[in-house]
């Protein structure tokens, strides 16, 4: 019931109270006949003057209730030598009574009264005072930040930041970061590239806390981590690329709503914090932990503005179609999220189509140039229908497969039209393959999901980068907890 | 009191290394290239190994088997113990 270094308990018997609690003002008639019979310590931890005309310790730091757990208010101990001996919570007469050896305790109260929660288990308060008064289960190195420093530039300065001010990762915010997950701090989530170094579930959310996550939101981004720092997704080469590309992460499950992302109206811009701040707080733990910078190992000639984080969730509730990650094999209704090396979205706009036939031929058309009208079966793409472009095939009764053959039937390309020199342009595939029929995508190389706002003939498409062995192969992993 | 803040990063010193000596001549000396399989890298590699051929160089040629990621370690060890020189191309 205690825990080591904190204050010694005086001899006799010992209470702790609050103001604010109805049980323990009931019982100050009780506490009165208590201190004249055979003495009695209070510690009061709201309201100094409480009990009214009793002498009373404050506990204003709470560092005697943290320290001796006290969960509920009032708690009446038996401390010997310096000792708890016996306690009892709330107010219940038959236990003061054996308690403090008084009998007829508070005839005029109720045999039995609960009492409230102690201020030093308030959720508010909790992680403050572990971080005060508890030894540390943080492994990580201590910086401090003197007194005449801005903590804002000091984190500029040490080069912690994506180029945005982050959050200071202090140990109480650390600390509720880590209520999040049920994993030991300690534990290792994934070896990140490309300085190949472990990240405990610590880091993670050191990183979560700059990045502005919530507690409920880390165990997706240890799950997004561990999707991309491998070598099928290879992070390293998704860094290193001169192309403009970073992990795009796509989010599924009834999760997703629960903690409140985006996957409606403006699902890839700014507004969401649970979007941005997932996003975002992976690719700090590239730059912090991996050593993936700008200009050292991120080569990327243009980059895009999605390297500070692109993360969006499906619109299952709305969707026509199964979702992306029941596509890629997890049970429905398990929460997961898909890694994709994706550029920044561009817009496909078909304002007419009525019929999915028509607007197959847009999606195609539209999708036949990504990167270069004439590569093929380089690189994947994510295709985000949104809602007003899914009702055409809703109503047709196409399914996620459908649409995807329809897709991929559009996209078989002449070889006449893809070699090099074809059309006065200089870049394609070798003259030999003039008689072939080559496909733009590979036949698992178009991500269909559904998300975006409600009004707007519109939809989505994010290219990718190098895709397979050669590459990076989009990864899909379950979120834990 | 001051703030105190969890470091973020991996807390790993770098070590320094000091670099190798540029050789006087190339003459007799195993120089490896590595090719890092991107397109036409081979027409720039195959071009220098004729020249340092020409000047007494033992060439050596390597190849990663995707550009897109790090060489394989098995690589790398097999030219730090065959080669004194080492050239890397990037090509496009």
């Amino acid at each position: 019931m205690t825990r080591d270094g904190g204050p010694r308990l005086p001899d006799g018997l010992v209470i702790v109270v609050k103001r604010e609690c109805e049980t323990c003002r009931m019982v100050v008639p009780v506490l009165e006949r208590i201190r004249a019979t055979s003495g009695i310590t209070i510690y009061t931890q709201d309201d100094p003057l409480f009990p009214d005309g009793l002498p009373s310790l404050h506990d204003g730091d709470l560092a005697v209730s943290w320290h001796h757990e006290i969960e509920t208010v009032p708690t009446l101990m038996k401390v010997q030598s310096g000792v708890e001996i016996a306690r009892t919570v709330g107010w219940v007469r038959d236990e003061w009574e054996a308690l403090t050896g008084i009998d007829s305790l508070g005839p005029e109260l109720p045999a039995f009264r609960p009492g409230c929660g102690s201020m030093s288990v308030d959720p508010d308060l909790e992680h403050q005072l572990s971080a005060r008064f508890g030894n540390s289960v943080l492994g990580s190195r201590r910086v401090e930040i003197a007194s005449g420093e801005d903590e804002f530039e000091a984190m500029f300065d040490r080069g912690w930041t994506d180029g945005l001010p982050v959050v200071p990762p202090t140990e109480e915010r650390v600390l509720r970061m880590l209520g999040g997950t049920t994993r030991s701090p300690d534990e290792v989530v994934a070896i990140v590239p490309p300085d190949l170094v472990d990240v405990t579930v610590e880091k993670v959310a050191i990183n979560a806390v700059m990045a502005g996550c919530k507690p409920e939101y880390l165990p997706w981004v240890i799950a997004a981590v561990e999707a991309v720092c491998n070598d099928v997704f290879n992070i390293h080469g998704v860094l290193a690329t001169t192309m403009p590309v970073g992990p795009v992460i796509v989010a599924n499950g009834p999760g997703t709503r629960a903690i409140g992302m985006n996957s409606g109206m403006n699902a890839f811009g700014q507004g969401n914090r649970a979007n941005l701040t997932i996003g975002r707080a992976v690719q700090l733990v590239v730059r912090n932990i991996g050593g993936g910078r700008p200009g050292e190992v991120d080569r990327a000639t243009h980059g895009n503005p999605g390297k500070i984080s692109f993360c969006f969730a499906e619109d299952e509730v709305g969707s026509p179609w199964t979702s992306l990650a029941v596509s890629r094999g997890v049970a429905p209704g398990v929460d997961a999220i898909t890694v994709f090396p994706g550029e920044g979205p561009r817009c496909v706009v078909d304002q007419l189509a009525r019929d999915p036939e028509s607007l197959c031929n847009t999606f195609a058309a539209c999708l036949r140039t990504l990167h270069n009208p004439k590569s093929v079966l380089a690189f994947d793409a994510i295709l985000v229908v949104g809602p007003e472009h899914a009702r055409v095939f809703a109503e047709a009764g196409w399914d996620r497969d459908r649409v995807l053959a329809e897709l991929h039937a559009r996209l078989q390309i002449p070889g006449s039209e893809l070699v090099r020199g074809a059309n006065g342009i200089a870049e394609g595939v070798p003259a030999h393959l003039k008689d072939a029929t080559l496909p733009k995508f590979r036949p698992n190389g178009i991500l269909l999901v559904h998300a975006g706002g409600g009004a707007g003939l519109f939809s989505a498409i994010i290219g990718g980068w190098a895709n397979g062995n050669m590459g990076s192969e989009p990864v899909t992993k379950e979120v834990g907890r | 009191m001051n703030t105190k803040l969890l470091d973020p990063t991996n807390e790993s010193r770098v070590a320094t290394m000091e670099m190798v000596g540029r050789p006087e001549s190339l003459k007799g000396l195993t120089v490896g290239l590595l090719d890092i399989a991107k397109a036409r890298g081979d027409v720039f590699l195959d071009r220098l190994e004729e020249r340092l051929s020409e000047m007494g160089a033992d060439v050596r040629r390597y190849k990663k088997p995707t550009f897109t990621k790090p060489a394989p370690v098995d690589l790398r060890h097999e030219i730090t113990t065959q080669c004194q020189v080492v050239i890397e191309a990037l090509a496009d």
